[in-house]
């Protein structure tokens, strides 16, 4: 078969079944290793000095008694990470985030590393280094971070977007729109115009893993990191150039993922381990704590956000308006700007502008979160929807089935969409027995949907066939959700094999070549996609290899159901010959097979979700219980559909905990005052019920198997569904998330009056 | 071939606040080439990462993808995912 992307219909043999996860036995005896499990002999072990301050100048870092303390071997500052970052000013970002440089810009910021003997002697050092700070005013809000007195956090920021550059520097880092038609006209148009405002906090992905790594520097300059990451090839990369290194010269294992989300595709410790074990010349890890992830590593932006919206009594909606503020932590970012595109994509709406505003405050640098900006633009979005639905008497879902977008709608961020799949989910929802249930008494029901650009990018397989025909498959993206298992029945799929005669891998830096991070719900479609390829390009070889035994032409030779076949009636008497036939004579035959693809997969397609909420509220406590919960979402085709099934539950889980109870609180020092699971709460298995799924299965013409990544849009709609929820519990329309129990009680006793 | 491409919020003001501009492109390469050589401002954000939607399909890296003859295109950021 071809090496084209293009979707061939087909009957699948094994694709679509849920056969044993690879990884699960050794997950739960225990046995996979995660990034804290990799050792070394010789090793020691590295803490962080980390500033108490959210922003101040570094006068002076005196690190001579911590020096002379014994058992500790090396100190590092921001010296011993110069900058080469060669004007790149996103690198440099990452350099002064890793370690800070002239001042520290959150609570948290790194400031100097010791690498130790053991844990306790690197403690006791890190008691002997003193930093005198000049403390200087900060802004941890969004909005209070855009006045124009709020204390600059950078004097390099000039506001990127405007039609003049600014002369002043500020905390406003970018500017974007987006939109089309005629707003004005639009809102003329208009018989109800809703206006509203929302704010949503700052949140960590909550992976239970914390950030772990193994540094080892040799003193000819070559090393090897071991590490948990979304994108070992990226962190390589990145890592090289940070410290000067060429890039093979640094090979990095990925370990096991206790959890990524997001998170994980940035590098924060990996550096300063990498400085700690060159000036050393031992092996050394670094290890963060809990609080330590929550101070110092990747969150979400807290939001502000505006919203106007403005339909007819028949329905449909005539003008749509929102600006977006984010943040970026300490440092630049889009994030606005990608809550501003998808802000309003699920709907057709010829007057529509949506407005970015990105800023810095001073808060950890924030990182992705499973469709990143996107769950924040769409809970603003959907209850204003929901409110103008109801403005007009009219069912909420009814209004957003007829206002959806569809095939030839002129996106509300620019292009026009080919086929898409919001359609088809609102269609399920309402025919989804769920919608139909009755509520108890306090309980309200939401619907919310939402959008997310997937992505493929640069991917690289290779494919071995072992002499006894078993194959193994060696990947360069990360196991976040599933994809070794799926691989493995891409690969069984196409080669005509057993699924368990397939094993996959995931191969360090030195064995492929590049790959990108594994995000944008891209692990499976990209990988599995590049496997087909691998397959089909190890079949050729197996029937060449074939053709030679026989002493045939090639192109008498089919490949059917894992067999080599002659054709035509001539050969009647050849007999089929198997994989493991035609691997075990490999050596006779021009020696071993394998089979690689490097690609890029462009062109995933854009992604929708529509999720429905139940949620029973106490009037008296403001406590909610999320009584049922259904995500409906299209998968392209599922390859592994309890993988599939679980993407959807566990960004539904998340989302819910986004909406209901997780919060990073910041006291008026600027420091975190919650950096730990008892004081952040994420929901447990306890606090859920099951969570329905139902896939949609709308090939995507761009993946031979029509797949669609799914990991990320199941956390796009929870805020909204559940906030809907909770007001049509309350009677309260909720406008800040999340609704811990005194924020509902606050809305309802100031709706009351 | 002529081709329009419509740009995005941010990048308008290097292009005197037009929101699409005019210029000769058979490729995605070409379109940048000539659209950093028209627009110099724009080169930091090509350097950062642009995709560019054909018709409806987003690519973000193959820039040796075509650019069919009257084809709908348009410049967007190049979104991060999580």
């Amino acid at each position: 078969m071809p090496l084209d992307a293009s979707l061939v219909a087909r009957t699948f043999k094994v694709i679509g079944t849920r056969v044993a996860r690879p990884d699960g036995v050794d997950k739960v005896t225990g046995r996979a290793r995660y990034g804290a499990d990799h050792n070394m002999p010789g090793q020691l072990v590295a803490v962080v000095l980390r500033s108490p301050h959210a922003h101040a100048l570094i006068k002076k870092i005196d690190t001579s008694k911590a020096e002379k303390l014994a058992g500790v071997k090396a100190i590092v500052t921001s010296a011993d990470l110069p900058d080469h970052t060669n004007g790149d000013r996103s690198l440099r970002d990452i350099l002064e985030n890793c370690m800070a440089r002239k001042k520290v810009l959150y609570d948290g910021h790194a400031v100097a590393a010791i690498a130790a003997i053991d844990l306790q002697t690197a403690r006791a050092a890190l008691k002997l280094i003193k930093v005198d700070y000049q403390i200087l005013p900060h802004v941890t809000d969004v909005d209070e971070a855009l006045k124009p007195d709020a204390p600059l956090i950078h004097n390099d920021i000039f506001t990127e977007g405007l039609a003049e550059k600014p002369t002043k520097p500020s905390n406003f880092n970018k500017y974007a729109e987006y939109g089309h038609g005629d707003l004005e006209a639009g809102f003329a148009a208009a018989d109800v115009i809703i206006e509203k405002s929302y704010k949503t906090e700052q949140t960590h992905q909550g992976y239970i893993e914390p950030h772990s790594c193994l540094a080892s520097v040799s003193s000819d300059g070559s090393a090897e990191m071991w590490v948990c990451t979304q994108g070992h090839f990226v962190y390589r990369n990145q890592c090289a150039t940070l410290l000067g290194m060429d890039a093979n010269k640094l090979r990095v294992t990925a370990s096991e993922i206790g959890g990524g989300f997001g998170g994980k595709t940035h590098i924060w410790a990996e550096p300063v381990a990498l400085a700690l074990s060159r000036k050393a010349n031992r092996p050394v890890k670094l290890t963060m704590s809990r609080e330590e992830v929550f101070r110092c590593t990747g969150p979400t932006s807290s939001t502000s956000i505006d919203v106007k919206l403005g339909a007819k009594k028949d329905g449909t909606i005539t003008a749509a308006w929102a600006e977006l503020r984010y943040h970026g932590g300490a440092f630049p970012s889009s994030w606005a700007e990608f809550g501003a595109m998808t802000a309003w994509a699920c709907y057709d709406i010829k007057n529509v502008k949506s407005v970015s505003k990105d800023t810095v405050v001073n808060r950890p640098k924030t990182a992705a979160y499973r469709a990143p900006s996107a769950p924040m633009a769409a809970f603003a979005i959907e209850n204003t929807v929901d409110e103008v639905a109801k403005a007009i008497g009219m069912d909420p879902l009814d209004f957003r089935i007829m206002n959806a977008a569809k095939e030839g709608t002129r996106s509300s961020y620019g292009p026009v969409f080919g086929p898409i799949g919001i359609g088809p989910t609102l269609q399920a929802a309402k025919n989804h027995p769920h919608m139909k249930a009755p509520l108890a008494k306090n309980t309200g029901r939401g619907v919310a949907c939402g959008f997310w650009f997937n992505f493929g990018g640069q991917t690289c397989v290779d494919l071995n066939v072992a002499p006894d025909g078993t194959v193994t498959v060696a990947l360069g993206t990360i196991d976040v959700g599933g994809s070794r298992a799926a691989i493995a029945l891409a690969v069984a799929e196409e080669m005509g094999i057993p699924y368990e005669a397939v094993r996959c891998v995931v191969a360090d830096t030195s064995s492929l070549g590049h790959n990108d991070m594994t995000d944008g719900s891209r692990g499976t479609f990209s990988s599995s996609m590049a496997a087909v390829f691998a397959a089909r390009n190890a079949v050729t070889v197996m029937r060449e290899k074939a053709a030679k035994t026989w002493e045939i032409p090639v192109d008498d030779v089919i490949w059917e159901d894992g067999h080599a076949k002659a054709k035509g009636a001539s050969r009647g008497n050849l007999a089929p010959l198997s994989v493991k036939e035609i691997a075990g004579n490999a050596g006779s035959t021009g020696g071993p097979i394998a089979g690689h693809s490097e690609i890029v997969a462009d062109n995933a397609g854009v992604s929708f979700g529509t999720h429905i909420a139940d949620c029973h509220v106490d009037l008296e406590t403001g406590q909610t219980r999320i009584t049922r919960y259904t995500v409906i979402q299209d998968a392209g085709k599922a390859m592994h559909p309890s993988y599939v099934e679980g993407q959807y539950q566990g960004g539904a889980a998340q989302g819910i905990g986004w909406a209901l109870n997780e919060e990073y609180v910041y006291g008026a020092n600027g420091r975190l005052q919650n950096p730990a699971f008892l004081d952040y709460r994420i929901p447990v298995c306890s606090d859920l019920p099951m969570i329905d799924t139902q896939i949609l299965e709308i090939p995507n013409p761009h993946h031979p198997y029509g797949v669609r990544g799914v990991g990320e849009t199941p956390i796009v709609p929870p805020l909204a569904a559940v906030s809907i929820a909770v007001t049509n519990a309350t009677g309260v329309r909720m406008h800040h998330i999340p609704m811990s129990p005194p924020r509902i009680l606050k809305a309802i006793k100031t709706h009351r009056g | 071939m002529t081709i329009e491409v419509h740009l995005w919020g941010a990048l308008r003001p290097m292009a005197g606040g037009a929101p699409s501009v005019l210029m000769e492109a058979t490729t995605i390469r070409e379109l940048f080439r000539v659209l950093t050589e028209k627009y110099p401002g724009m080169e930091p954000h090509v350097k950062r990462g642009v995709a560019v939607s054909i018709d409806g399909k987003i690519y973000r890296d193959q820039h040796d993808t075509s650019l069919p003859q009257d084809a709908e295109i348009y410049l967007l950021p190049r979104v991060p995912g999580g």
